[in-house]
């Protein structure tokens, strides 16, 4: 090929540029606009709750992903031990998604309810007082630390905008409702359970007087995994 | 500049450009190189062809040979069940005592048993239901809610305290924090609980505390109930801790322990084999 005609002309030049930087963009963006189609439809997913938005914040800021994937692929190995594989619809709320293939521990995708809460808080305080072999570093100050979550409802405003369907309702009773879910027996529930199915109560850490760092990571790993309806689900065998 | 110029020394082309004298070399690609190249290209739009690729705004191309991750697993899992449908039939339609007593079926409890107490029960009971504080050995013959095979097997099944509907449950009442009674009370029963395992001397005060208080679930001789879930406190085993600082504790505030229900996480085939597992691990009844 004459290599000369680009080299030379810098309109030629331009107009070469932009046609192959459009297509890795368009092979990039075409997707996104057609995950309405592409995610498919289930009964239960709804956005985290804000006391579990706040978990899911630390579990973040500790770099839990680092090691624990949350993405059950579709092999048997996986299906026995974890349970059903994942779907795309269980991380269609996820900014970021933690999925991941790089495994230390094991993958949380499905956690929720499969330990007490009381295991969680002992098992993040001290791994190795339950399971001897693991290698996971301690979170004691988790439950020392109190939550910071005065921002928690411009947090749900700003997943808003990248497309998490909060509510107003929602985002309006964002305080009140994570304070409800960590005390578990005071304020709002129903309220808190209208706006957010399956919301599971506290007190997480054992300790009512205080909401801590505890109460948010245990709230947001005892939901994972538990919110599809696979009774209704019907795998599409069409989608990869 | 001349277009065709070959370089003396190595005899390739040169492109042409000159820097102060310097030029640069035209050398061609390699050819296993170039062709590899062009053979992954091709692949490529094999691939695109063959197998799903490409979004549309209603749908997605799914490919020629109608690949689907999700069908190879359903299908993989469906050989699985089948493999297994001889033994799960059985397991389904055979209560758990007869499984026991049928060799056959017993070694495929077993087997299976032990995969699944691993990844599931071992995190909170231990390798081999060895246990830990406040999570109950499973391999001595001390049980909260009954050792025998048909008692695990519900334990296992709706859990303790947990969201099942049919979950066993039993509350211990905060006899200290709500000020049932008094901490000179607490301490002398503590006493005469521990005497009953010969650890402590006993007042009479602790004995006619207990008796009013604690044998209702205890039972008057300290063995407990298994149908209340109330421990037996005259075996020397202390789920929260021995020594007279953790009874008190217990009394005064208890702390509760929460075993999630595995119907529905597990199913029925894979329950009853667990359950006949933890039936073998020393303590079945």
């Amino acid at each position: 090929m004459n290599h000369k005609m680009f080299e030379r002309n810098v309109v030629i030049l331009a107009i070469a540029i932009l046609i192959t930087v459009s297509i890795g963009g368009l092979v990039q963006l075409v997707p996104l606009y057609t995950m309405e189609v592409t995610i498919e439809k289930v009964d239960g997913m709804r956005p985290y709750s804000p006391l579990e938005l706040a978990g899911r914040n630390i579990y973040v800021r500790e770099g839990c992903y680092l090691c624990h994937s949350q993405q059950i692929r579709p092999f048997r190995d996986e299906v026995e031990r974890y349970g059903h594989y994942s779907l795309a619809a269980e991380s269609m709320y996820d900014h970021p998604f933690q999925w991941g293939s790089k495994r230390t521990g094991p993958d949380l995708a499905r956690v929720g309810g499969k330990y007490s809460n009381e295991w969680h808080v002992q098992h993040l305080m001290a791994p190795r007082g339950l399971v001897p072999e693991s290698v996971m570093p301690g979170y004691p100050f988790l439950a020392k630390k109190e939550l910071q979550a005065a921002d928690i409802a411009q947090h749900m405003e700003t997943l808003r905008t990248v497309g998490v369907p909060y509510t107003d309702d929602q985002i309006a009773n964002a305080r009140a409702d994570l304070a409800a879910q960590a005390r578990g027996t005071t304020g709002d529930v129903e309220g808190l359970q209208g706006r957010y199915a399956k919301a599971v109560l506290g007190d997480f850490d054992g300790n009512p007087a205080r909401v801590t760092e505890m109460d948010a990571v245990v709230a947001y790993l005892q939901m994972l995994g538990t919110l599809v309806d696979f009774t209704t689900f019907k795998p599409e065998y069409g989608r990869r | 500049m001349a277009d065709r110029e070959t370089d003396v020394l190595t005899g390739t082309e040169t492109t042409g450009h000159e820097w102060d004298g310097i030029k640069e070399l035209n050398t061609p690609l390699p050819k296993w190189w170039l062709y590899t190249f062009y053979a992954t290209i091709v692949w490529a739009f094999g691939y695109f062809v063959l197998y799903p690729a490409w979004p549309s705004f209603s749908s997605f191309t799914t490919g020629m040979l109608g690949y689907s991750s999700r069908a190879e697993i359903a299908e993989t899992m469906d050989q699985v069940a089948a493999g297994r449908a001889a033994w799960a039939e059985k397991f389904a339609t055979t209560p758990v005592e007869e499984i026991v007593a049928d060799r056959e079926l017993l070694d495929f409890a077993m087997a299976g048993g032990k995969t699944i107490f691993a990844d599931n029960c071992q995190p909170c009971h231990g390798a081999a239901g060895s246990g830990a504080l406040s999570y109950p050995v499973l391999a001595d013959d001390d049980w909260l809610w009954g050792g025998g095979i048909e008692a695990i097997y519900a334990t296992v099944q709706h859990g303790i305290r947990s969201s099942s509907e049919e979950t066993r449950v039993s509350e211990m009442p905060r006899f200290g924090a709500d000020e049932t009674l008094t901490p000179k009370e607490i301490a002398s029963v503590a006493d005469y609980v521990l005497s009953l395992s010969g650890t402590a001397k006993a007042t009479e005060e602790g004995a006619m505390l207990f008796a009013d208080n604690c044998a209702a679930c205890h039972a008057e001789d300290g063995k407990g109930m298994a149908e209340l879930g109330a421990p037996n406190l005259t075996d020397g085993i202390w789920l929260y801790g021995a020594g007279k600082a953790a009874i008190v504790a217990q009394v005064t505030a208890p702390r509760h322990g929460v075993m999630p229900a595995w119907s529905g996480r597990l199913n029925d085939v894979s329950i009853k084999q667990v359950s006949i597992y933890v039936h073998s691990l020393g303590g079945g009844q």
